[in-house]
C-alpha cells in the first residue's frame, strides 16, 4: 500500500471508494503520524477514539453504497470551530475546558459528507497573530527548515496548526479561517494551498468570532484540487448566519484544467514593496510569465489605496474583536478567576488571567477607537477608507478577471524573531488583508523555494463569488510551478 | 493623538481587563506605536465617502418569530449553562450585584 503521506485528499477518496484502503486504516495511519508529531505542536486536542468511531461508520456507509463526497477522509480542524462535546479553545486560556453543546455549520457540513475528525489544531489566540506564537498552548513549529539550519521557524498564523499539519501530512486536509490572511499566509510559508472564499460563502455560525465583518472559513490542503473538493463541502447557505449568501455551490473541481486562455490578469504595482526580497519579486514575475504562457493577458493595474489596508484593518478588526470578546466574562463559560471582591473585579481578573498579551492589546485598541471622542477620528474614518479600498477593487475587476500578487512579503521566519514589535508582525499580512476588507475570494499556491530552501507562495484574488475562476487560475499556476518539494520528517519520533 | 497612562487605565477599565499599575507605561508605549502607524489614514480624503461596515450588500434576512428547533431553540437551559464556572438550578451564579 502507498504510505498515507503520499496520498492527496483526491487520491485517498478514490482509494477509499474502490476499497483499496478502508477509512479505519487511513485514520489509524494518520493517527500514528499525529502521535509522533509532538515536536510540531500542531494538534491541541487529538481525538483518536472519536476518529476511529467515525471511520468505522464511514466504512459501514462505503460497504452499503451510501458514501458521501468526503467519505472516510481524515481531517484536522482548526480549534476556532466549535465541535460538539469536543474541547474548542480558540487557542485561549479563557476557553480552556469549553465543550460546545453544538457543532459549527462548516464542520457539520464536513461530517454530513462523511469526513472523519482526527482532532483540533493549534492556532494563534482568537486567531490574532501571524506566527502562531500567541497561542496559549505554545507556538507551532514549521516542518520546513532553512538549508543546513535546525532553527525552528514559524508556520505562519493564525491557522498555523492547520498549515503545519498539512505540510507534515498529519491529515488528508485541514480547515482554517482567514480574517486578515490567516489561511493564505500560513499556507504560503508551509508550501501548502490555502483558499479564503468570498465573505458569505461559508457560514460563520459556530466559529468563535474575531472580527465578524472579515472572518471567513476555508481549507488548507496539499494541492488545488483538494481545496476545490473541501470548499464544495464547507460552503453553502446557512440561515443561522445572517451574512451567509443564498447562492448555489458549484462543483468547483469540475473547472480544474479548463483553459485559462483569454483571462485578464491584473498586476497591481502597489504590491511591489520597498525592501521586499528580490526572490519574491522574481517569483511574482515568473507567475505572470506562466499565466501569459497559458494564454492569459497580463495587465498592469494600480490600487493606490493598498498601503492603507493594514491600518484600516488594525482599527476595524480590534473594534469588532473588543465587542465580540466582551462575552468572555467568567459567567457563562470559560475561565473565572479565583480571587475577586465584586462582580467588576471578577470580570477584570477573569479577563486579565484568561487573555494573552496580544489579545489584550487588541481589545484595548478596539475599545479606544470605539470610545467617545475617538469614534469619528478612528473607527468612522477607517470604515470610509475601507469603502475606498472596496470600490477600488470593484473598478479593477471591471478590466481584469484575476489579480496576481505575492502571498507574503517574506518566507517563514524564526520563532521569536518578530515578537518584540507588534507592527512588524502585522506587516506579514500586507498582501492578504485587502481581500478581507473587500470580501474577495483569494488563494495562495506554492510556487517556488527561496535561496534557503523555504517555500514561497503566489496569491490570486477574484471577484466576489467567482471561486471557479479563482480555482482555475490557481490550478494553472500550480501546473506551471510544478512544486513537489516536501519537508523531511525530522520531527517524527 | 497619543495615549498616556491615565488613558490606558481608563480604557482597560472600559474593557474590563485588570492591568497592574506597573504595566500601564509599557502598554501606553505599545498602543502609541500602533496608533502612530494607524494615523497615516489621516492622509486619505474621505470627504463624501460612505462608511462601510459589511461587504455583503443585502438587507438582513427576516424570519418568522417562531421558537427554533435544535441548538438555537428554547427549553434547554441545562445545555445553556453546561459550561458555566458556577451554576445553581440552571442559573448562572455571580457575586452579589444588588445591595
Amino acid at each position: 500500500m502507498t504510505a498515507i503521506e503520499n496520498f492527496t485528499l483526491a487520491a485517498l477518496l478514490d482509494a477509499l471508494k474502490t476499497k483499496k484502503i478502508s477509512a479505519l486504516e487511513a485514520t489509524d495511519a494518520y493517527l500514528e503520524r499525529v502521535d509522533r508529531s509532538g515536536a510540531l505542536n500542531a494538534f491541541v486536542t487529538p481525538t483518536a477514539e472519536h476518529a476511529r468511531e467515525m471511520a468505522k461508520a464511514s466504512d459501514a456507509r462505503i460497504a452499503t453504497g451510501n458514501a458521501g463526497p468526503l467519505e472516510g477522509a481524515p481531517l484536522g480542524i482548526k480549534d476556532l470551530f466549535c465541535t460538539e462535546k469536543v474541547s474548542s479553545t480558540a487557542g485561549s486560556r479563557i476557553l480552556q475546558g469549553f465543550q460546545p453543546p453544538y457543532e459549527s455549520t462548516v464542520t457539520a457540513n464536513l461530517w454530513r459528507d462523511g469526513a472523519v475528525m482526527l482532532g483540533k489544531l493549534n492556532m494563534d489566540e482568537f486567531a490574532m497573530g501571524s506566527s502562531n506564537e500567541t497561542s496559549f498552548f505554545g507556538a507551532v513549529v514549521n516542518p520546513w527548515r532553512r538549508n543546513g539550519d535546525d532553527a525552528p521557524l514559524t508556520p505562519g498564523g493564525s491557522s498555523g496548526g492547520s498549515a503545519a499539519a498539512m505540510a507534515a501530512r498529519l491529515c488528508a486536509a485541514t480547515t482554517g479561517t482567514d480574517t486578515g490572511g490567516s489561511i493564505r499566509q500560513p499556507a504560503s510559508v508551509t508550501g501548502t494551498v490555502g483558499l479564503k472564499p468570498t465573505y458569505g460563502r461559508c457560514s460563520r455560525w459556530g466559529i468563535v468570532a474575531f472580527a465578524s465583518s472579515l472572518d471567513q472559513a476555508g481549507p488548507i490542503t496539499q494541492d488545488v484540487r483538494d481545496a476545490a473538493i473541501m470548499l464544495r463541502s464547507m460552503a453553502g447557505h446557512d440561515p443561522k448566519d445572517s451574512t451567509s449568501i443564498d447562492t448555489p455551490v458549484p462543483d468547483y473541481e469540475a473547472v480544474l484544467g479548463q483553459s485559462v486562455k483569454g483571462l485578464r490578469i491584473g498586476i497591481p504595482k502597489e504590491y511591489r514593496l520597498d525592501g521586499m526580497p528580490e526572490e519574491i519579486e522574481k517569483l511574482w514575475s515568473k507567475g505572470a510569465d506562466w499565466l501569459r504562457d497559458a494564454g492569459c493577458e497580463i495587465v498592469d493595474i494600480s490600487l493606490p489605496m493598498t498601503k492603507y489596508a493594514l491600518p484600516v484593518y488594525y482599527i476595524v478588526a480590534p473594534a469588532e474583536a473588543s465587542s465580540n470578546l466582551a462575552r468572555y466574562d467568567g459567567v457563562k463559560y470559560g475561565h473565572r478567576a479565583d480571587e475577586f471582591s465584586d462582580i467588576v473585579s471578577m470580570y477584570q481578573n477573569s479577563r486579565a488571567e484568561g487573555f494573552g498579551e496580544e489579545v489584550k492589546r487588541r481589545v484595548l485598541i478596539g475599545t479606544y477607537v470605539l470610545s467617545a471622542g475617538y469614534y469619528d477620528a478612528y473607527y468612522l474614518r477607517a470604515q470610509k477608507v475601507r469603502k475606498k479600498i472596496f470600490d477600488e477593487f470593484n473598478d479593477a475587476f471591471n478590466s481584469v478577471d484575476l489579480i496576481l500578487t505575492p502571498s507574503t512579503p517574506s518566507a517563514a521566519f524564526g520563532l521569536g524573531e518578530k515578537t518584540a514589535d507588534p507592527v512588524q508582525m502585522y506587516l506579514n499580512d500586507v498582501f492578504t488583508v485587502t481581500g478581507n476588507l473587500a470580501g474577495l475570494p483569494g488563494g495562495s499556491v506554492p510556487a517556488g523555494l527561496d535561496g534557503q530552501g523555504l517555500p514561497l507562495g503566489l496569491q490570486l484574488l477574484a471577484r466576489p463569488f467567482d471561486e471557479e475562476t479563482l480555482l482555475k487560475g490557481m490550478f494553472a499556476l500550480e501546473q506551471s510551478a510544478g512544486f513537489t518539494t516536501r519537508p523531511t520528517d525530522w520531527w517524527a519520533v | 493623538m497619543s495615549v498616556d497612562k491615565d488613558t490606558v487605565r481608563k480604557v482597560a477599565h472600559l474593557a474590563r481587563i485588570a492591568v497592574p499599575e506597573d504595566r500601564l507605561e509599557t502598554l501606553a508605549g505599545e498602543l502609541n506605536g500602533i496608533l502612530a502607524w494607524i494615523e497615516q489614514l489621516n492622509e486619505v480624503d474621505v470627504e463624501n465617502v460612505e462608511a462601510m461596515s459589511s461587504t455583503v450588500e443585502v438587507a438582513l434576512p427576516m424570519r418568522e418569530d417562531d421558537l427554533a428547533d435544535g441548538p438555537t431553540g428554547g427549553g434547554q437551559s441545562d445545555r445553556v449553562v453546561a459550561n458555566a464556572p458556577r451554576t445553581e438550578d440552571n442559573f448562572f451564579v455571580v457575586p452579589k450585584v444588588v445591595e
